[in-house]
């Protein structure tokens, strides 16, 4: 009898079968996915603008265009991870107001301010806490728990500062966070950014963690019956989106100037929006990160060529927003077609499936498994 | 109102046939219904029962095969044709809208209008306490369906059909989750029902139920027709008999494995309503077979002890150690690895890859440092892959496009990718054809000779009766009975599945 569970080495190596590791080679795999699509999408908008916009061209452009992402790209880095899950957090930017004015306030009482820093990214581990609290522990949908501490949050901001302001920060400070790395064209944030890109990065796309991240967003009975700790990994997201928030509220603050109860107003909707635009489908289960950093980018250039071509903020919110909508139908199309495809067994029948981002969720599988699993519940 | 004289063929159906890609769901089934009288149709899970019941009832159509209705052919392509026809089916758990009052959930789709083309609640609330007069039961048209008891619901279920006239009335185990006055009041319904000259099938594991209500039965098996027989002529020995049929023989290759010391211990186990006093004890080469009817409790056991279902009290233990509750990831980690019954919503992330789902389970234990590798994973799904022979030429295939023998085996190899101590698996057979269902078998055969501890829950008695060294049977969350491989009969195992002896109340 061969051994099963612990086979002898020369029963290893007399394997009955073999299997390809992938259907196609890897540089299909990377070319014809969603995230290279998006960044290939950045550079045509951005090689288009160069030659079409006046001044875009000019490398304070993208100094200011990385100035004004830096806090989209920043809150973007978790809210992927939370979205993959299957879950929303639309209270990133009241948190990013409720920290820049705990920041604000706490310096402007002569707290140290590295002190009152600290203190703000407490608040946007509590505010996050809080989230994953209420969706985890109470059981609620995230996404009117997060529509609920949208207004709360929101409403502490402003409460505690009223229509006032807090201005004078140390120069150091925000001078920092207005600098640029050196000589070069690329501010100072984007150290931080990198960093946290790269943990981000790691976490999804080479952890167990990650692994489980993915599973809970594509069937959530089986990543539980599988050993991931589903509520677990939910509240550490929400935290992490918190504290993340938090930092880029401190940024925001120290960018400005300013700490305002209205800071980064609307500000979670430019988040989802360069988020699901990089390829991340908000059934949860799909997308990558480099997809959403070009995806974010992408957002932030067209802004910027549209506002140098002297454009109104309602024309780059209606272009942003027909974008998102033409990759979300997009995705799903495409998801509706490869289904199709597959369903007919037809040339590259799975190919388009088995990138992800590009197949829309929910998509049937093949005929064949809808009735079978009719036929494993007909005797309940 | 039912016209045809009593005894005549109300419902005919002749070797109906109906496969759902590569599993066959139903080969040969048959089934004649008269007017008048009350048809018991019985078969184990999985004999093709409730296909039947769909075909009849237009949810599915035949592939094959002849279904006439009072001697007229038909063909329905919805539940809706087969309604208009006269045919209506009564669940074992209707489904009624609960924020709506019993007359509205009775009059669904079909208000009565009054002169102004408004919902005449007048002629509506008579007609309903008509319908329930006759029944002779006392239900309030008034209240919400929300709260109403199983039985209840049924009986407006019921009150729906009547007043729709249907001619023929299904009952797909209705009794499964009824106490014994409210089975009697059901039986009283269904015998003035059958005097009104409607033709009644009554589907039920229950035997005692059957001999006293019906006039005639069927026994399926395999998803064929086996015999139709007068109640009178036949015992309920005749029927058991029938109904477990072939022989137990190649199908279950089990190998004679050396019985080791307790690995699995479960004490004391207890979850309100639910399970109650468990006690069980697994030891190393063991493969225990827990039996019983659908909904026994047997699923929701082994789910608290592995820490996917909560429990009240109790304690769980693997080789010694306490299995905390609520934890899958410690039981995993202690050796406990359980092969769910729902492998599409438990087992299987089908929209991810053969390697994901086969490295899901020991995603930790494949990082070094904390780094997970693709190569790593590729490396140990080639292996258990091909150790199982699943059937695919990459494993970035997506493990929905797999057929369902293969998608079990998918499923297999991520538990035993975990080296388990103890592999519980629950209906591991289930929709998955014949060749596949063999390999299965030889392969629980061969982890018992290892070593391993095998919990198999099973609905088909003679993969229990072929494949276990000790038959455990769970009758509404109890154990009734414990039988040693020699014990173990057809006969005993279902007796003491439907406690027909016991005081069942």
């Amino acid at each position: 009898m061969t051994s099963l569970i612990h086979p002898s080495d020369s029963e290893t190596k007399q394997v009955a079968r073999t299997y390809r590791d992938h259907q196609r080679p890897l540089w299909q795999r990377i070319l014809f996915s969603r995230d290279v699509a998006v960044w290939a999408a950045l550079v045509v908008v951005y090689l288009y603008a160069s030659a079409t916009v006046p001044f875009f061209d000019r490398p304070i452009t993208i100094t200011y265009l990385l100035l004004d992402v830096a806090p989209i790209l920043l809150i973007a880095l978790p809210m992927t991870l939370v979205i993959i899950t299957g879950e929303i957090d639309l209270s990133v930017a009241s948190t990013v107001a409720l920290a820049s004015v705990s920041f604000g306030v706490l310096y402007d009482k002569g707290t140290p301010i590295l002190v009152a820093a600290l203190a703000a990214l407490l608040v946007g581990v509590v505010c996050g806490a809080f989230n994953g609290f209420l969706v985890t522990t109470v059981g609620l949908p995230s996404l009117a728990v997060t529509i609920g501490t949208l207004a709360l949050y929101r409403g502490i901001a402003v409460g505690l500062l009223g229509t006032t302001a807090v201005t004078d920060f140390p120069d150091t400070w925000t001078d920092w966070a207005r600098g640029r790395i050196g000589e070069s064209d690329i501010p100072s944030i984007m150290i931080p950014f990198a960093v946290l890109a790269i943990l981000f990065i790691v976490l999804l796309h080479f952890t167990a963690f990650g692994r489980g991240v993915y599973a809970i967003g594509l069937n959530e009975g089986a990543a539980r019956f599988s050993g991931i700790r589903v509520e677990r990994t939910k509240l550490l997201l929400f935290v992490l989106t918190g504290v993340v928030s938090a930092l880029a509220g401190i940024y925001y603050t120290l960018r400005y100037g300013s700490a305002r109860g209205d800071n980064a107003n609307g500000m979670e909707l430019q988040v989802i929006a360069a988020v699901l635009l990089g390829g991340v489908s908000i059934f949860g289960g799909r997308g990558a990160l480099p997809g959403v950093i070009a995806g974010v980018l992408l957002i932030g250039a067209i802004g910027s060529a549209l506002r140098l071509a002297d454009q109104t903020a309602d024309v780059i919110n209606i272009v942003t927003g027909l974008l998102l909508v033409v990759s979300v139908v997009g995705s799903s199309v495409l998801g509706w077609v490869s289904s199709k495809r597959r369903r007919r067994g037809g040339p590259g029948a799975q190919s388009s499936a088995t990138s992800p981002g590009t197949s829309a969720p929910g998509v049937p599988q093949s005929d064949t498994d809808t009735p079978v699993g009719e036929r494993e519940r007909e005797d309940r | 109102m039912a016209t045809a004289a009593p005894g005549t063929v109300a419902l005919e159906l002749r070797d109906v046939s109906k496969t759902f890609g590569q599993v066959v769901a139903l080969r040969s089934g048959s089934l004649t219904v008269t007017t008048g009288s009350i048809h018991a149709l019985v078969g184990e899970n999985g004999a093709g029962k409730s296909t039947m019941v769909k075909i009849i009832a237009g949810l599915y159509r035949a592939d094959s095969g002849s279904y006439e209705l009072f001697g007229e052919p038909v063909d329905f392509r919805s539940t809706a044709e087969a309604k208009d026809a006269g045919i209506a089916v009564i669940y074992q758990e209707p489904t009624l809208f609960p924020d709506l009052s019993v007359t509205e959930n009775l009059f669904m789709g079909r208000q009565p209008r009054n002169r102004f083309g408004r919902i005449d609640r007048k002629a509506m609330d008579t007609e309903a306490r008509a319908l329930f007069d006759r029944l002779g039961v006392a239900i309030d048209p008034e209240r919400p369906a929300d709260g109403l008891s199983i039985a209840d619901q049924q009986i407006i279920e019921i009150a729906k059909a009547i007043s729709l006239d249907a001619r023929v009335l299904i009952m797909d185990e209705p009794t499964a989750a009824l106490s014994g006055v409210e089975v009697e009041r059901l039986m009283t319904i269904a015998r003035a029902l059958r005097d009104e000259g409607r033709a009644l099938v009554f589907i039920s594991h229950r035997f005692d139920e059957v001999f006293a209500l019906c006039d005639t039965i069927t026994v399926m098996r395999d998803g064929a027709y086996i015999s139709t027989d007068r109640i009178a002529d036949v015992t309920v020995d005749d029927v058991v008999r029938r109904l477990v049929g072939r022989e137990v023989g190649e199908l279950y290759p089990k190998q004679p494995a050396a019985i080791g010391e307790v690995v699995l211990e479960i004490e004391g186990l207890n979850r309100a309503g639910v399970f109650h006093d468990v006690d069980l004890q697994v030891r190393r080469g063991e493969i225990v077979g827990l039996a019983g009817l659908v909904g026994a409790g047997r699923s929701e056991i082994m789910q608290a002890a592995f820490g996917v279902d909560p429990y009240d009290s109790g304690t769980v233990k693997v080789s010694g150690k306490v299995v905390p509750p609520n934890d899958p990831a410690a039981a995993i980690r202690l050796g406990m690895a359980l092969v769910p019954e729902d492998r599409r919503k438990h087992g299987l992330v089908l929209e991810s890859t053969i390697t994901r789902n086969i490295t899901m389970a020991i995603r930790g234990r494949l990082s070094r440092a904390g780094l997970l590798s693709a190569r790593a994973e590729n490396a140990t799904a080639r292996d258990w892959a091909s150790r199982l022979e699943v059937k695919t030429s990459t494993l970035d295939t997506l493990a929905g496009t797999l057929s369902g023998g293969n998608q079990q085996k998918v499923v297999l190899a991520k538990w035993l990718s975990t080296k388990p101590d103890v592999l519980i698996v629950d209906e591991p057979t289930r929709g998955i054809d014949v060749g596949t269902k063999a390999e299965v078998h030889r392969l629980l055969s061969a982890l018992a000779g290892e070593g391993m501890a095998v919990v198999m829950i099973s609905s088909e008695l003679p993969e229990v009766l072929g494949m276990a060294d000790r038959v455990v049977v769970v009758h509404e969350g109890r154990i009734t009975a414990e039988l040693s491989r020699d014990e173990a009969t057809p006969e005993a195992v279902m007796f003491a599945a439907t406690n027909t002896q016991g005081a069942s109340a």
